[in-house]
């Protein structure tokens, strides 16, 4: 339980990180709260040869409006997600989200970044970035290059960065003009705080006359990635939302999903729990769109 | 790797140390400076017996790397008593309500409560069970120490802190 050797290099500016990545030739991993890689290295499932640590680099840390979208840089701590005012008007459903990442103890540790770059396929931050049809800034020697949340996840603890690349920021698209949007974000796990057994995280977006342009619904936990479940969505856009048009279009959602058996929870409880958590975050993103 | 030479507060007073890079800091607060109080429970975040104050907030100390701690102020269990070295009013709740019973889990336990009351002397119920939910009792002697840092409340709102 303590980690391999390793060389350490404190890097101050985004410049160094690459240059070590490429250095390092797909050995070097890059630290940043350490609340996902910690425990990999001290269980020796990570054995870098090199850690780069990015904490002191000021340019990766903050949240930003910019145009139509809101950013947070990849070192941005989770606690200060959770207490910005900015979040909670702008990035509703991360708000959401966010209340249930970690504990008081990890989450002033813990980042953004981090979180989006271990992929856990039942963690929240992923979930909601996917809802929210956000896209991630990754850097390495040779350029910047932007990947679309839908194409990030590629398997479980596995994303789209490149070895040599590193997650500069997430950007989130923020909603233009009248349209009544409502969020919602639900999840069931042993303990507060923990890794979701299931979760759910939906957005809704009406018109003035209540008719619902688009919805997205994704769920996590249910499958090797976080999933978008784009037939639900088809259905749903284009008409007016009720729990009769919610509920059929989540009929078949658990034939959809293909979860694992674990020690948490069977395939089968999955399934359900993913239906019922799906249709309380429709209902409840609808409710707040309309309220709106 | 060679070590690395740093310099941090603990507890008020100022250490310079090298260390290794791949010492957690739980390990060097432990081994390197004896500073044995916090305690070392899973080493990989889960329990929160390592839980210290890293710059006025709770941590995991097994989930940072000591050299991290580099020009950092750090609190541990040890810095909660009182200047002449007798227990502050969360250790003494903590004893007369009976908040422990094998005290493997009581520095962390002590640190989000610490936590915990220096923002908020009247927390409910709910906010205690938030503020420690990250830390396991494997006696499960919780109602206790919810009761002791219930009882450190009231004595820290009647002594107005």
């Amino acid at each position: 339980m303590k980690a391999a050797k390793f060389d350490y290099i404190l890097a101050e500016s985004v410049g160094e990180v690459v240059e070590a990545l490429d250095k390092g030739d797909g050995e070097a991993i890059v630290i940043a709260g350490g609340q996902t890689l910690m425990p990999m290295l001290n269980m020796r499932l990570a054995r870098p040869d090199t850690v780069i640590d990015i904490n002191r680099i000021a340019e990766l840390s903050g949240i930003e409006v910019s145009g139509n979208e809101l950013l947070i840089k990849a070192c941005t701590r989770q606690a200060e997600v959770l207490a910005s005012p900015e979040i909670q008007a702008r990035l509703p459903l991360l708000a959401k989200a966010i209340a249930y990442v970690g504990h008081q103890q990890t989450r002033n540790r813990g980042t953004v970044g981090g979180s989006l770059s271990h992929a856990d396929p039942a963690s929240e931050i992923p979930l909601a970035a996917l809802a929210m049809d956000a896209y991630v800034s990754l850097r390495s020697a040779t350029g910047t290059r932007q990947v679309a949340m839908a194409d990030y996840f590629l398997g479980p603890m596995m994303t789209a960065r490149a070895d040599n690349e590193v997650l500069l920021s997430v950007h989130f698209p923020q909603p233009q003009g009248d349209d009544r949007v409502g969020t919602a974000f639900h999840e069931v796990s042993e303990r507060r705080g923990d890794f979701a057994v299931v979760a759910a995280a939906a957005v809704v977006r009406l018109d003035g006359n209540g008719i619902c342009i688009n919805a997205a619904l994704a769920i996590g936990g249910a499958d090797s990635v976080p999933l978008r479940m784009r037939a639900i969505e088809d259905e749903l856009r284009g008409g007016q939302l009720d729990s009769g048009k919610i509920e059929a279009a989540l009929g078949g959602i658990e034939a959809a999903l293909t979860p694992g058996n674990d020690q948490h929870a069977s395939a089968a409880y999955r399934r359900r729990v993913a239906k019922v958590l799906a249709e309380r975050a429709l209902k409840d993103a609808t409710a707040e769109a309309k309220d709106e | 790797m060679s070590k690395r030479e740093i310099s941090l507060t603990i507890n008020g007073k100022a250490h310079t140390l090298a260390v290794e890079p791949r010492l957690s800091l739980s390990d060097m607060l432990r081994d390197e400076l004896r500073l044995n109080g916090t305690h070392v429970g899973c080493e990989h975040g889960v329990c929160g017996a390592c839980s210290i104050l890293l710059d006025g907030v709770p941590i995991r100390s097994c989930l940072m790397l000591a050299v991290q701690a580099d020009g950092h102020e750090i609190t541990t269990v040890e810095g909660m008593c009182n200047e002449d070295q007798t227990p502050g009013i969360l250790q003494e709740a903590f004893q007369d309500a009976h908040g422990m019973q094998c005290g493997y889990c009581t520095p962390g336990m002590l640190i989000s409560a610490q936590a915990l009351l220096e923002a908020n002397n009247d927390p409910s119920l709910e906010e205690i069970k938030d503020a420690i939910g990250g830390n396991l009792c494997r006696c499960t002697g919780y109602t206790q120490i919810i009761e002791s840092i219930q009882l450190a409340a009231s004595r820290m709102r009647e002594a107005g802190r």
